[in-house]
């Protein structure tokens, strides 16, 4: 090969092609190599678990606008299985050779399996590609007798609330004591615990399942740790997502199931600690200091920080004069059950929440998170115009409560926002880093 | 055509609703559902409903962008 192998894109998604895009757009007209496990063009993965399940949009619909000519190379349908510093090439799953002079990692994560027995059945099921979404698909448009849900983190939940659309009974089974226990804490994932027991869900809190069983090859029941049985003959994993780093084992660089661990301006750090200017990272897979946390070392997987840290990271590869650090505030947004839910900044490890607009009992308000007195969180339910005013306080780090009186404000009511003890064991530490759909 | 909203950015402020309400619709107070891959022949409402957006939320794939491979 001669001449300039340019730049490489790995990860065929919302970040690797709002990357592309970026790179282009600041005028970088070297070969570009977009490399992808699936064989699909970027699509959006927040439909999937909503529309596409529901029946109301094809799973081909999700195609990611295109904003500018990209002129790449597109290879598709080939995971990239190694990573040779050295010699500035990755390996793809066909064992071929892709060189690069610059890379950008953003291979994303994939869905947590299930890692009890039972993986293997019919009739289980994971949301987080295409395919998963459109087997799942099928499989409701039959309908099943009976679904169950593993995990009432976001993913979970809008799986739940699109089984009652369509009419089939649900079980959602979870280990804490509301849904959404670890990202928002238990009073606020009350709310949730309404919407799921008025929508006729069935929610058992505290619950852990042991094994999958089978009939004939397909699911037929779920083992409860406390002995009990659910009669089931769908199931959906929804236990969160493991980055996609193994392909970087051998590559030298800091990265783990946790994902690839990155310097502020989000290059890739060696084992020795020092950043390879030519190798950036972003999204789900990109773990970086993040400056508005004072340096905290965070993953964040959603849509917004795929979109912002692409076009970061893009810019860092093509000024590696200049390397700025990335800001970010994390935010997301969840429709279920006809509520609109968005939140901004990250509510773990807040000791007080406040209700600052609405009403708890309507299910439609505006809740902030504080700690040691500093606002640092947001979720609002169909209340989604204030979040904007509390987004820039939280960035600010404001005191907490943060807005007292305005006119429109009822009485605020300050509670303790419950959120379930640290998980134990060796994964808690990586875990509780991040901010994940679990 | 190819159309993808921010919904972090979306307020349920409905403008589009209206400009292009095949494609767009507001259920329950704010949630915003949307047709990603309208038909070709929508394309002046949805610009329309781009334009109307007051926050800016709606990005659509240009019209006979090149999305050819590189040679």
């Amino acid at each position: 090969m001669t001449g300039d192998p340019g730049i490489v894109v790995v990860g065929a998604s919302l970040a690797g092609l709002r990357g592309a895009e970026a790179l282009r757009e600041a005028g970088y007209d070297g070969p570009l190599t977009i490399v992808g496990d699936e064989p699909y063009r970027p699509y959006d993965r927040p439909p999937l678990s909503k529309h596409v399940l529901a029946g109301e949009l094809p799973p081909e619909a999700t195609a990611l606008p295109q904003q500018r000519p990209l002129k790449a190379h597109w290879r598709l349908g080939q995971p990239a299985t190694a990573l040779d510093r050295q010699r500035k090439a990755i390996r793809l799953g066909d064992g071929s050779e892709v060189p690069y002079t610059k890379l950008l990692i953003a291979t994303g994560a994939r869905a947590r399996p299930w890692p009890g027995e039972g993986a293997h059945l019919a009739g289980v099921f994971t949301i987080r590609g295409r395919d998963d979404a459109a087997a799942l698909r099928l499989a409701l448009a039959r309908p099943p007798r009976h679904v169950l849900v593993i995990g009432a983190g976001l993913i979970g939940c809008e799986a739940a609330s699109c089984c009652r659309d369509l009419g089939v009974p649900v079980t959602l089974a979870d280990s804490n004591s509301t849904p959404l226990a670890r990202v928002l804490g238990t009073v606020v994932g009350g709310t949730i615990a309404e919407c799921l027991r008025r929508a006729g869900v069935a929610y058992r809190a505290g619950t852990q399942v042991d094994a999958l069983t089978g009939e004939g090859g397909h699911v037929a029941g779920a083992r409860l740790r406390d002995g009990g049985l659910i009669e089931t003959d769908c199931v959906i994993v929804a236990l969160g997502a493991i980055r996609d780093t193994e392909w970087l084992a051998h590559g030298g660089l800091r990265a783990d199931a946790g994902g690839l661990t990155c310097d502020a301006a989000c290059r890739a750090l060696t084992r020795a600690g020092d950043p390879d200017p030519d190798i950036g990272a972003a999204g789900d897979v990109a773990r970086w200091p993040n400056p508005l946390y004072g340096g905290r070392e965070m993953t964040v997987e959603h849509w917004g920080n795929a979109v912002e840290q692409a076009a970061h990271a893009a810019r860092t590869l093509l000024h590696p004069e200049d390397p700025r650090p990335y800001r970010h505030l994390p935010a997301f947004w969840s429709s279920q059950f006809g509520i609109n839910i968005k939140a901004v900044g990250l509510a773990e490890g807040a000791d007080a929440v406040a209700i600052v607009q609405g009403d708890r009992a309507a299910r439609r308000y505006l809740a902030v998170y504080g700690r040691s007195g500093r606002s640092i969180a947001a979720v609002s339910f169909d209340q989604a115009r204030w979040l904007p005013s509390y987004a820039d306080r939280i960035a600010e780090g404001a005191a907490f409560p943060p807005i007292l009186d305005a006119t429109d404000q009822g009485r605020v009511e300050i509670l303790a926002p419950g959120f379930p003890p640290a998980r134990r064991g060796p994964a808690a530490e990586g875990r509780m880093r991040e901010v994940a759909h679990v | 055509m190819r159309v993808v909203v921010d919904l972090n950015r979306c307020q349920g402020y409905a403008q589009c609703c209206y400009a292009a309400p095949e494609s767009f619709e507001l259920r329950g107070h704010e949630i915003l559902f949307y047709d990603p891959a309208p038909p070709d022949e929508a394309r002046p409402r949805i610009e329309r409903a781009q334009q109307a957006c007051p926050v800016r939320a709606i990005s659509i794939e240009p019209a006979g962008l090149d999305r050819d491979d590189a040679p």
